[in-house]
């Protein structure tokens, strides 16, 4: 009915006493995510809220919850150590919303996560993931505007995929899951994982794809699609009127091979049959067409 | 965060990377100064500034006594070199480096950077040096060696090695290539580099390596455990602006055009770019205002805005999710009223706590104009220059 998160969803909060933490605790409450403790180093036995209880460590908290899911608030120099201590604690999906992180702190954050197979991190830097039929809400993504549904999303802008989401609503189009992969350098999950789990998924009808300039995780995921990919999609790549940079130097260039331009992404992605917007107002009514234009043919 | 050559090369001797001997200089005197002092047959005089390319664009030359590096620093200081990374206005030289010359072999390419790909730092080396070095990549990627580190081990000798033959060098600089490498990967991960690129790196005729060029970029996300690099920041090579809004801790890059955006978001912020040109505007800047801010910056980033002259109309485009539209409302309010805004404003916000949002600008007998989605705000703000 859904990826990645669902009703058996058990979560916990890491950084829940801080300030965006426990907002969006008290929000993911109130939309009725189970969530199910906290932890902040040096709370350990308080309570928050009067009923979701904090402890020292992840170890513990997944000990005397039984949590599979963290989502992290902790501030940016603490964000790395965070993923790996809950990868260490066992618990499976790590969401990071910490935006700002160190990328060599991620580096070394992913490195460690390889020795852990069957931990999956999305993000950070990303809004987090949603499946409204399940009433599971893990991230910072208003609630209100998602309705349970059939259409999966997939993002690298948090507030791009709001809006991919509330037109889809409007329309009466309600999401399977909604997933924000995060537009930091180096995120978990990236377009490819996500697709290959929409794919599989009996309960998602169709796609919608959302991608940024910069990197090649839109090529990559693009080139999945024309291989494998069954379901109509529709996609978007946002900063197509951004002006070329003042550089530094050509390791940039070089490294990505001339890819991760918009008009490069834009033309891979059609070639793989995904049906593009043209501005983000139209992300809804264009996954109308992709769904009129029927599954992709191969 | 971006710094100039000879504080790259000041950083790279720091850790045992091998450089030319060189000496700033601010003045015509000072630079014939150092030129005497350095008392090579010839020395480099090297404009400084925050861009490549600046050999083509007339910023590096030699000379051959001290009265001819005096004459090359008056000529650069002050000039507003061109280059193909500067943009058309180009940047005005305010420092010059005077260098050793050396008897050169050979020009490599030598770059450190993240791959996105893997997710690993990666060293990239070339025979083919100087600025055509992006159209090798196009073109021939085979022609570029890469060898990627695990951040377990760090660089290993080997790879260095591999680098090294993988270029044709033999011998003794074999070693000294692969020692280079690893005194230069210490030096990236203990600072936090995101790009370490020299270009070129050469080989003398007596087999040794050499830095002839640094250029390094820091990650600003990482600056907080690095007091000591602060330092180095020269803010005459960033636009006020942009340095402005970095001390509110907003994204803010100037532009041509003359609607003003605020945006909640990159990529919502570049998508409102790309929707007010789709509809035939201009955007005068980029501005994400990001997750969770305040009151005080969102009227920051307002009156960053507003100081733009070009500006002929704002566009705010808020969808709430870290950010509470209330918590906008209040800021426009606020920054509205300080500035007494004169140009027209259209304000669309979704999300959080978007009625209480709406419902503070309809009381706050300012001339809002409002608009329920990014398409229609877009049209009302060019509409709104006639």
């Amino acid at each position: 009915m859904s990826i990645l998160v669902n009703e058996n969803t058990k979560v916990l909060c890491q950084g829940i006493t801080g300030s965006a933490g426990s907002f969006h605790s008290k929000q993911m409450l109130e939309y009725g995510t189970k969530l199910v403790g906290g932890v902040t180093p040096g709370k350990g036995g308080t309570s928050f809220e009067g009923k979701v209880p904090v402890f020292n460590t992840v170890a513990d908290a997944v000990k005397q919850t039984g949590a599979n899911t963290s989502v992290i608030f902790v501030p940016p120099p603490f964000a790395a150590d965070s993923i790996m201590e809950a990868a260490d604690a066992g618990v499976s999906l790590i969401i990071t919303i910490t935006e700002g992180i160190p990328v060599l702190d991620m580096v070394r954050a992913k490195r460690y996560l390889q020795g852990k197979p069957g931990v999956r991190l999305i993000g950070p830097n990303c809004p987090g993931v949603i499946t409204p039929g399940a009433k599971c809400k893990i991230g910072i993504m208003p609630g209100h505007i998602h309705k349970p549904g059939r259409i999966g999303v997939v993002s690298r802008s948090g507030t791009l995929t709001y809006e991919a989401v509330h037109q889809l609503t409007q329309l009466g189009l309600g999401q399977s899951t909604a997933v924000g992969i995060g537009g930091d350098p180096v995120n978990g999950t990236d377009f490819v994982d996500v697709l290959k789990l929409f794919n599989a998924d009996p309960d998602t009808d169709a796609v919608i794809m959302i991608g940024e300039i910069g990197g090649s995780a839109e090529e990559l995921g693009a080139e999945y699609v024309a291989r494998e990919f069954t379901k109509p999609i529709a996609g978007f790549i946002a900063g197509q009127s951004a002006p070329p940079g003042k550089r530094m130097g050509h390791a940039g260039a070089i490294i990505s091979g001339g890819k991760g331009t918009a008009t490069e992404k834009i033309k891979a992605m059609e070639a793989a049959g995904i049906v593009m917007a043209a501005s983000p107002a139209e992300l809804g009514t264009t996954l109308q067409e992709a769904v009129k234009r029927g599954p992709k043919k191969r | 965060m971006k710094i100039h050559e000879y504080q790259g090369k000041e950083i790279f001797r720091k850790y045992g990377v091998p450089t030319p001997k060189g000496i700033l200089a601010l003045s015509p005197n000072d630079a014939e100064a150092a030129a005497k002092e350095l008392a090579t047959p010839v020395v480099v005089v090297k404009a400084q500034i925050h861009a490549g390319g600046r050999g083509k664009g007339g910023g590096v030359k030699l000379a051959k006594s001290p009265a001819e590096a005096k004459e090359l620093a008056k000529q650069m200081l002050g000039m507003m070199l061109k280059t193909i990374q500067t943009g058309p206005e180009g940047t005005k030289v305010h420092k010059v480096y005077i260098e050793e010359g050396l008897a050169i072999g050979q020009e490599l390419y030598l770059g450190v950077t993240l791959d996105r790909v893997t997710s690993r730092v990666t060293f990239m080396a070339s025979r083919e040096g100087g600025v055509e070095i992006e159209e090798v990549a196009e073109k021939h990627p085979e022609k570029i060696l890469r060898e990627t580190v695990d951040p377990a081990v760090g660089f290993l000798d080997f790879q260095g090695r591999n680098l090294a033959f993988g270029l044709g060098l033999s011998g003794p600089t074999v070693n000294k290539f692969a020692q280079f490498c690893t005194a230069l990967y210490r030096m990236f991960i203990e600072t936090d580099a995101s790009l370490v690129e020299i270009n070129p790196l050469v080989i003398l005729k007596d087999g040794g390596v050499v830095a002839l060029d640094a250029k390094v970029t820091f990650d600003e996300n990482a600056i907080y455990r690095h007091k000591d690099l602060l330092a180095y920041r020269d803010l005459a090579e960033e636009d006020a602006r942009e340095t402005q809004a970095k001390e509110w801790d907003l994204a803010y890059i100037a532009l041509e055009g003359n609607i003003g955006c605020m945006v909640n978001g990159a990529g919502l912020a570049m998508a409102t770019m790309d929707t007010i040109k789709l509809v035939g505007g201009s955007p005068a800047n980029f501005l994400d205002v990001g997750g969770g801010a305040s009151k005080e910056k969102v009227t920051a980033a307002f009156k960053l805005i507003l100081a733009d002259p070009a500006v002929k109309a704002v566009l705010v485009n808020i969808f709430g999710g870290i950010m509470k539209c209330d918590v906008i409302a209040d800021g426009i309010i606020a920054a509205a009223k300080e500035v007494q805004l004169k140009v027209p404003l259209i304000v669309r916000l979704e999300g959080t706590n978007v009625e209480q949002g709406k419902e503070l600008l309809r009381n706050s007998g300012l001339a809002i104009t409002p608009a329920d989605n990014l398409r229609q705000a877009a049209e009302k703000a060019v509409a709104a220059l006639k």
